[in-house]
């Protein structure tokens, strides 16, 4: 059986291993223009409606 | 509400309802905060009366500007964001009604039991058992609103600042529920099913996170939206904010033995929570280089817009906090600054600098689109806010640092024969001048915020539509 050091080892080692994979796909050229869409998103209101009308308003007051 | 599918209708109610308490609760929490400062100059400020006395207020306003003011910022700009970039409202119905009314009576609840002196002595979680399960309750329903909205979304990509957003949400449940493990005795008094040393340990695996996921988490989510839109640029890189996400989440959970150097806790939990803390610089840093960059080729936006310059100015100083941060969790550095006022300085540098300015910002960019109009009623009160405000925290903690220092060299020194140089009431006399400063320094901020209340209800009392947009300059 594993002891807990080699274990705690072992998962220090998944995990540096998991940061360096999501540092890889986020840096990916595939990614890119993926990534410059959603960062672009924000700025995209044409889908959506405002619901700022005068009614709703009201309800606050 | 009537919701078609193409054009959704946005619950926005709830978004207005928090953003007004937000700065109501801004005011009412730093007058707490002015009001001990003043009493730290001028005892007799407590009245000889138990309940204004400062063991009783100072919970108060810790309570009332991280979980009144801050965290009625996050419900308003998490509700917005998460409907705006989701393109759908609110799942929940009523549920989301419920967090708002739920929270407001946590609050209304902090502000009678503390000054009455129910406390369960945990720092940043004085609250008493009952009002903790009340708080579990809310806070459960805004996980199932929040995450509900993420599930229902017309997008396929989940922006960022959602992700910031959900990492607070789901983590504050978890630290909240396992810091607050009691056993009650009577209706207002309980005792934690946690001992010794391990209390300790939970207490602060707790209170660093409240620190890491609360006041920096969630305001990072509301930086990941509103830096960018204010600044009408997307963010400087996208990759990096999903980096800066997953480093500052995976890090943040280990650091809380910091607060307990030199303790009962074992020697290597010091050294890992000295390490991890130091390594957290680096996401802290990104995300800060991150949103300061969004800026670049438009930095003249900063000379016209006081709203951006409240966003931008506050990734400076959590830039500036958290380099200090890091610093003060090494175990040489904390001998010197631990239990001293460096450390109020630099919870302030973090929560007056960081916190309070990004929301003041977001809450300066929202109000106009809550309540139907193109921009505050006044640019120039804006202006004036953001001055008072970066005066008072640059007092404020200039004042902390020096009379801190001051403190830990004075409580340390000792004459050739082993003896103690200094009393404690000598080092307490010479903090006094710096205690007057830091004074004025609230009262400044204090009244940035009373502007600003005034703006907001100009704002929203104003004709529809009837305040135009600035041309661009």
């Amino acid at each position: 059986m594993m002891d807990y050091g080699t274990l705690r080892g072992l998962i220090a080692l998944i995990i540096l291993a998991l940061f360096i994979v999501i540092v890889v796909w986020s840096y990916s050229k595939k990614r890119k223009s993926a990534f410059d869409e959603a960062a672009n998103s924000i700025f995209d209101e044409t889908t959506e409606i405002n619901s700022n009308d005068k009614n709703n308003k009201q309800e606050t007051k | 509400m009537t919701t078609t599918l193409d054009h959704p209708s946005y619950n926005f109610k709830v978004v207005r309802q928090f953003t007004v308490m937000t700065v109501i609760w801004g005011i009412v929490g730093t007058l707490v905060g002015v009001l001990i400062a003043a009493q730290l100059i001028w005892p007799a400020l407590n009245f000889e009366t138990p309940w204004l006395t400062y063991s009783r207020l100072r919970p108060l306003h810790t309570n009332a500007v991280i979980f009144a003011f801050g965290t009625s910022a996050l419900f308003a700009t998490s509700y917005y964001v998460v409907q705006r970039t989701c393109k759908t409202a609110l799942f929940g119905g009523k549920l989301a009604a419920f967090t708002f009314w739920g929270w407001q009576a946590v609050i209304v609840l902090a502000v009678i039991t503390l000054p009455l002196g129910y406390t369960s002595s945990k720092e940043y979680a004085e609250l008493e058992w009952p009002i903790d399960i009340l708080i579990a309750v809310v806070w459960i329903s805004y996980a199932i609103v929040f995450f509900g909205t993420l599930v229902k979304r017309k997008t396929s990509h989940i922006y960022v600042a959602n992700w910031f957003f959900g990492g607070f949400i789901l983590t504050v449940a978890v630290l909240h529920i396992g810091n607050s493990m009691v056993i009650p005795v009577s209706m207002m008094k309980s005792y934690s099913i946690y001992s010794g040393a391990i209390d300790a340990m939970m207490q602060w695996w707790y209170g660093h996170n409240a620190v890491g996921f609360l006041l920096t988490a969630g305001f990072l989510g509301m930086m990941y939206y509103f830096v960018p839109k204010q600044a009408e640029r997307p963010v400087y890189s996208y990759r990096l904010s999903i980096v800066h996400f997953w480093a500052l989440v995976s890090l943040y959970i280990w650091a809380g033995p910091h607060h307990l150097h030199y303790t009962a806790l074992p020697d290597w939990a010091q050294s890992v929570g000295m390490v991890m803390s130091i390594v957290l610089f680096l996401p802290s840093w990104g995300g800060m280089i991150n949103g300061i960059m969004t800026l670049s080729g438009a930095w003249h936006k900063l000379r016209h817009d006081p709203i951006l310059r409240f966003l931008i100015v506050s990734l400076s100083f959590y830039g500036m906090s958290t380099f200090e941060g890091p610093m003060m969790a090494i175990k040489s550095v904390n001998a010197l600054s631990h239990y001293t006022d460096w450390t109020i300085g630099h919870v302030h540098s973090g929560a007056l600098g960081w916190v309070a300015m990004v929301s003041i910002g977001a809450m300066y960019h929202l109000i106009p689109v809550l309540f139907n109009q193109g921009r505050m009623y006044s640019i120039r009160l804006i202006n004036v806010h953001f001055w008072l405000h970066t005066a008072g925290v640059v007092l404020y903690i200039v004042a902390m640092w020096i009379s801190g220092v001051m403190q830990g060299l004075m409580w340390r020194a000792v004459n050739t024969d082993g003896t103690l140089t200094y009393s404690f009431v000598e080092s307490l006399t010479a903090s006094y001048p710096f205690y007057f400063i830091r004074f004025v320094g609230g009262v400044l901020v204090v009244a940035g915020f009373i502007l600003m209340a005034y703006n907001m209800f100009k704002t929203i009392g104003a004709k529809d539509g009837s305040l135009k947009p600035v041309e661009a300059v």
